[in-house]
């Protein structure tokens, strides 16, 4: 017996290590058929490492203050070696956070992922989900620009809404009458700690929810119902390592190049990732003429604002928003289809996903400009298919003509 | 199906054209070229002459200026008036106090005024002032009207009146005239403000032109390893069917 092997043999029997990744890597047997969609969810937990990483050399230099703070950014940007490339890596992260969420969100969508026996991974993503919104939030506040002071203040403005509470909710939440110092220095403690922790927990969770039941496919089937009678290997599964571990760093390698680019060639995105007045300091008596929140949160805020005031308050929108991310939480039961896969669904589950996706995009787009009559029109219109995917889903799910799933997977 | 999406694409596009945004100000192109030392140069001379009396810098070092050619005996030299050493930050004398007391606003700091403001912008915005005797300081701007700052630069380009033409109930600056000339031509100030702007869009982000270079080579590292792993792939998969 080699050092090597004597030294593994020592630990596994402290602690499960070869264990462990036979169950979660070279003996977890994931579906063969994967396709392009399922990159996203390890890309995000690469772009997941790359925010703490860069969150935590960032945080050597920032000064949550805010007389400091718009000053320390500045500091990073120009006098720390590589400074600026922390801070657009950081910056892009967080808005590529996002869009590797969405597309991984929307492949649970495509091919069912959600479905039973895969409730609680979903749930527990939505809770990932929510999470990061938190997070982004609360990190849009620290560099102390315009757009931080005044979306931080529009958001937590939304709790002032709350009827009987509000007013004193905001100021708990603020810490002081307006966005103030108190206020950076909680978001600050929020953001580089306790949100991180709960997020990666969840992170965990999510894994080990995912493992237990298994990968769902592109065919929406489990091939854990057809094994090998010997082995009890699943007929279509192959080990994750190597096979996915390979694949999966062609997709990291391709997403990288998507992510430098933008880092070193276009870190604002023409204003999407790092908003232009957010280059102005904080000014508590200036307000700007148009808050835009960054793109990610827009179809909610599109929605916030399509809900008219009644009886005197925004209360409703605000309600409408909440219920806009609650309803995702439902989805598995919501769903009666009797197949996972958009591949073996028939045509209103189809039209009804693309309206769906016109809607989110369309609200995400109206979401960026200021508030006309003809874009509210348009918002509510959006707004009203987006809740309709949800609440008749039920109905034409039970109703639509399925194909026949295959008994093994394809392609 | 195919008419489904067109249906659908078409529904996307509606919101886009029914709600783009009318036409702003029209902004003239600011002549930026970050290659351009000499002009950099320049813009770094005009800035620390007129503009660094009320605006600071207040995140730029002056030692900075080696990134655009000059030596450290040069800044000393030439550029050095409000600070002692050159790693000292672009700071004025006037506090944010005594500029809101003495011009209604304190003057912003300049540090990424062209991250905040387009190069389009300042440039036109230097070249927009014209006389106007309804404004305390006797001067006004076509991109920012009712301006808290005045014509600093107006000994050289000398003194704009606006030409107004009728549009709709509306009177509206058609052009600027020069009425008193300055010390150089309307085509030298242009230009001097466009070394100007150079240098603003330069100092937003001194490292811009090195993140460019450094992006190059990231992204020729990726390609030889995407190349790489492509075939480790093709290789590890060849048995998968």
């Amino acid at each position: 017996m080699s050092a090597m092997q004597k030294l593994m043999g020592w630990i596994d029997d402290r602690l499960p290590l070869t264990a462990t990744y036979k169950a979660h890597l070279s003996e977890y047997y994931a579906p063969k058929n994967f396709n392009f969609w399922y990159f996203f969810g390890s890309l995000a937990l690469l772009v997941l490492v790359i925010q703490i990483v860069t969150g935590i050399f960032l945080t050597m230099n920032y000064k949550p203050d805010s007389e400091l703070a718009f000053a320390s950014v500045e500091y990073i940007m120009r006098d720390v070696e590589w400074g600026w490339l922390i801070r657009y890596m950081h910056s892009t992260g967080a808005s590529m956070f996002f869009v590797v969420v969405y597309l991984h969100m929307f492949r649970g969508l495509m091919y069912g992922s959600y479905r039973k026996p895969r409730e609680l991974i979903w749930i527990f993503g939505v809770l990932i989900y929510l999470m990061l919104m938190a997070e982004a939030f609360l990190g849009y506040l620290l560099p102390w620009g315009q757009m931080s002071f005044w979306g931080a203040q529009v958001i937590v403005n939304l709790f002032a809404a709350v009827p009987v509470i509000g007013e004193d909710l905001s100021i708990w939440i603020r810490g002081d009458y307006v966005i103030s110092d108190a206020t950076l220095n909680r978001f600050f403690a929020f953001h580089v700690i306790a949100l991180p922790l709960v997020l990666i927990a969840l992170v965990v969770v999510h894994l080990i929810a995912l493992h237990e039941v298994g990968s769902n496919n592109p065919d929406g089937i489990e091939i854990k119902k057809k094994k090998d009678p010997n082995t009890g290997i699943p007929l279509d599964g192959i080990p994750f390592h190597p096979y996915y571990t390979v694949k999966d760093i062609v997709g990291v390698i391709v997403f990288l190049m998507v992510f430098t680019a933008i880092v070193f060639f276009a870190p604002t995105m023409g204003g999407y990732f790092l908003e232009a007045n957010n280059f102005i300091p904080a000014d508590p008596l200036k307000t700007p003429p148009h808050i835009a929140p960054l793109w990610y949160f827009t179809p909610f805020y599109a929605i916030l604002r399509a809900v008219p005031p009644m009886f005197g308050s925004q209360f409703p929108g605000v309600v409408a928003m909440g219920l806009s991310i609650v309803l995702l939480f439902f989805l598995p039961w919501l769903d009666r289809s009797k197949v996972k896969s958009i591949r073996y669904r028939g045509p209103i589950y189809k039209i009804a996903l693309a309206l769906f996706i016109v809607s989110f995009v369309g609200l995400g787009y109206l979401g960026l400009l200021p508030a006309t009559p003809i874009a509210t029109i348009f918002a509510q219109v959006f707004s009203v298919i987006y809740f309709l995917f949800f609440l008749l889903m039920p109905w034409y799910t039970s109703i639509d003509k399925t194909k026949p799933e295959p008994e093994r997977v394809t392609g | 199906m195919k008419r489904v999406k067109t249906l659908l694409l078409l529904l996307l596009a509606l919101p886009f054209a029914a709600v783009a945004s009318e036409a702003d100000v029209h902004l003239d192109k600011a002549p930026v070229n970050l290659s351009d030392h000499e002009s950099l140069q320049r813009g770094a001379r005009v800035f620390v002459n007129f503009c660094l009396n009320c605006h600071g810098a207040t995140s730029m070092r002056y030692s900075r200026l080696q990134d655009i050619g000059l030596t450290e005996d040069q800044i000393k030299d030439n550029l050095l008036f409000a600070a002692e050493k050159p790693g000292e930050l672009m700071k004025v004398a006037m506090t944010k106090a005594e500029g809101k007391l003495w011009l209604g606003a304190a003057p912003p700091d300049l540090s990424v005024i062209a991250r905040s403001r387009s190069a389009d912008w300042l440039y036109t915005y230097l070249r927009g002032f014209y006389l106007d005797p309804s404004r305390p300081t006797g001067w006004n701007n076509t991109v920012f009207d009712k301006v808290g700052m005045p014509h600093v630069l107006w000994s050289l380009q000398g003194e704009m009146a606006p030409v107004y033409k009728q549009e709709g109930e509306h009177q509206v600056i058609e052009r600027l005239e020069l009425v008193k000339p300055g010390s150089v031509t309307l085509a030298e100030y242009d230009a001097m403000v466009g070394d100007l702007v150079n240098y603003l869009v330069w100092m937003g982000e001194p490292a811009q032109v090195q993140r460019k270079q450094i992006g190059l080579i990231v992204l020729g590292f990726l390609a030889v390893f995407f190349v790489v792993a492509y075939y480790l792939k093709k290789e590890f998969w060849k048995d998968i069917h």
